[in-house]
């Protein structure tokens, strides 16, 4: 599936829920229930400090598609995370670039991506896109 | 007489809804909110009498200064300093304290020795590991107990002839701890060092009197007390002050300008290049005079039931741990709830309208300490209620539900 396909579709599924309870209660659950890098990978070089929350993210090239694997100490960043893999993640690099986040407006978990909330999540999206650039040279 | 009503009637934002929810603002240690009284003024200000002051022999220029320099009195008297130009205006507690960091770089010499504490802020930890670089000075740190007291046996020990700075916080934002500065103070001037004070924390809750304390230098924000943010004072005695070089040059600051030398202005322009934030600081004496017309003493008592109320029903509530339990605290909880990360506490009690802090606290050191990525913040003003207590500890135990 594309990226905007993957976007439509994650829409689609947080439009079923009914208030930001269940939203967050669904990302808990996925923060909670993902195993999503391997331990080898959580290392000081590939973490992120927020202020609030450290992320974790390890990427590699597998058949000209980027693979991300990530993780986070805080479990709703972590559900966040997951999300944003599910996006990005097995895709192009010039696709990922070409790609954007509004998505997450449109499933009410804006203010998780907000710069003053220092998660690490909107260093990531940055650090995603670091990858990507990165891999579209040597694909080049 | 203690009005709770009354008092929350002077501060429109409390007003608010947050998320469809009534705000309930616990996050007081980090800005506190701002009265009618302090925001009639800054409009008043800008409406009325909005000009350059210090310089102009128009009315406005007249008015403006006579508030400005009226609001240096307020702030003079609020803390007892002897002289009105011991009061320098500055942008805040950060720029008080790099002020004095700055003016140190040519006295101190190599292996001269400074002493800060394990519980401070950020601010009062940087300036002076940058001035430690200028100048090869070292910096010590006095310890602290698991409860968050500092440990006054070993700073005892850390004084010395070498000593020639300390620098302590009156109160700890992220603990709460009331600092014993008085025997801190003592102490170093016993062996001949001077002391700064942060009271960024401490100055919404304690009225420090400068001169019975002896302190050498103290600091504080404005937004901390009901005043704007981009304002506050640094005190410093009279000697001291006119012992440091200016800080920052330009206009406002000089005695007179020659490109061959240039004399600096007495006390307190010296400190103060460029416009100042005039109505901000107009404001910051308004926010002492309503501070101080509900009564310093009133505020502590009623500020300490609350933290009493709140720190039982925490420690109700299984798998809390407070951070901080110093004998004197001001009304300041941190906590964390088992392995539960603050950020996902924060997230969830944002939603229910409650606003505390988590994180750091711009503290690292004392996460570190405790091995803890931060802590939930919980900071009381005398305009909260128990009754919004009681609307966080619900919404806590809701986040422990969906979390755990």
């Amino acid at each position: 599936m594309s990226i905007q396909e993957i976007q439509d579709e994650i829409i689609e599924e947080f439009a079923m829920f009914e208030d930001w309870m269940q939203r967050y209660e669904y990302m808990i659950d996925l923060g909670k229930t993902l195993p999503l890098i391997a331990s080898e990978f959580k290392t000081d070089d590939n973490i992120i400090k927020g202020c609030q929350s450290k992320v974790w993210v390890h990427a590699e090239l597998k058949d000209n598609e980027l693979e991300f694997t990530a993780d986070s100490d805080a479990i709703i960043t972590k559900g966040i995370i997951a999300i944003l893999i599910r996006v990005f993640s097995n895709q192009h690099p010039k696709d990922i670039l070409a790609s954007d986040t509004s998505f997450i407006d449109q499933i009410g978990l804006k203010e998780h991506l907000s710069p003053t909330r220092a998660n690490g999540l909107v260093s990531m999206i940055k650090q995603i896109k670091m990858y990507a650039i990165a891999f579209q040279t040597q694909l080049s | 007489m203690f009005d709770l009503n009354n008092i929350r009637k002077d501060f429109p934002i409390l007003e608010r809804t947050v998320n469809g929810q009534s705000l309930v603002y616990f996050d007081n240690a980090a800005t506190s909110q701002t009265p009618n009284q302090v925001i009639d003024v800054i409009a008043d200000y800008y409406r009325n009498y909005n000009s350059n002051i210090h310089r102009g022999v128009h009315t406005l220029s007249q008015e403006a200064t006579d508030a400005y320099e009226g609001a240096r009195k307020t702030v003079q008297n609020h803390f007892n300093a002897a002289h009105p130009h011991e009061i320098i205006m500055t942008s805040g507690t950060t720029h008080s304290i790099n002020i004095i960091a700055s003016g140190y770089t040519q006295i101190l010499r190599e292996g001269d020795e400074l002493i800060i504490s394990a519980m401070e802020h950020h601010s009062n930890i940087v300036p002076w590991q940058m001035l430690c670089e200028r100048t090869g000075a070292v910096l010590k740190v006095i310890p602290m107990s698991q409860t968050g007291v500092l440990e006054m046996d070993v700073y005892k020990t850390l004084l010395s002839e070498k000593t020639k700075l300390v620098f302590v916080n009156h109160v700890s934002n992220a603990l709460g701890t009331v600092n014993p500065i008085d025997e801190i103070i003592k102490e170093a001037h016993a062996i001949g060092a001077k002391v700064l004070i942060d009271g960024a924390q401490a100055a919404p809750h304690i009225k420090a009197d400068v001169q019975a304390l002896d302190v050498d230098f103290y600091v504080t924000s404005a937004h901390k007390l009901c005043g704007p943010t981009g304002v506050g004072m640094l005190y410093g005695k009279e000697s001291l002050l006119n012992m440091l070089p200016p800080y920052q040059g330009g206009g406002e600051m000089i005695a007179e300008v020659r490109f061959e030398k240039t004399t600096y202005a007495d006390l307190p322009h010296k400190f103060e290049a460029g416009t100042p934030n005039i109505a901000g600081g107009i404001a910051f004496g308004a926010a002492l005079d309503y501070m101080n017309g509900i009564g310093f003493d009133t505020i502590a008592a009623y500020e300490q039931e609350l933290l009493d109320y709140a720190t039982e029903q925490l420690k109700s509530i299984d798998g809390v741990r407070i951070y901080g339990e110093a004998p004197q605290k001001t009304a300041v909880v941190s906590f964390n709830v088992n392995e539960i990360h603050p950020y996902d506490i924060g997230s969830i009690l944002d939603k229910l309208g409650i606003a505390v802090r988590t994180g750091h606290h711009c503290a690292q050191p004392i996460m570190d300490f405790y091995k803890i990525p931060g802590t939930v913040r919980a900071s009381f003003s005398f305009y909260n209620t128990k009754e919004e207590i009681d609307m966080m500890i619900k919404a806590l135990k809701r986040a422990i539900q969906m979390l755990e």
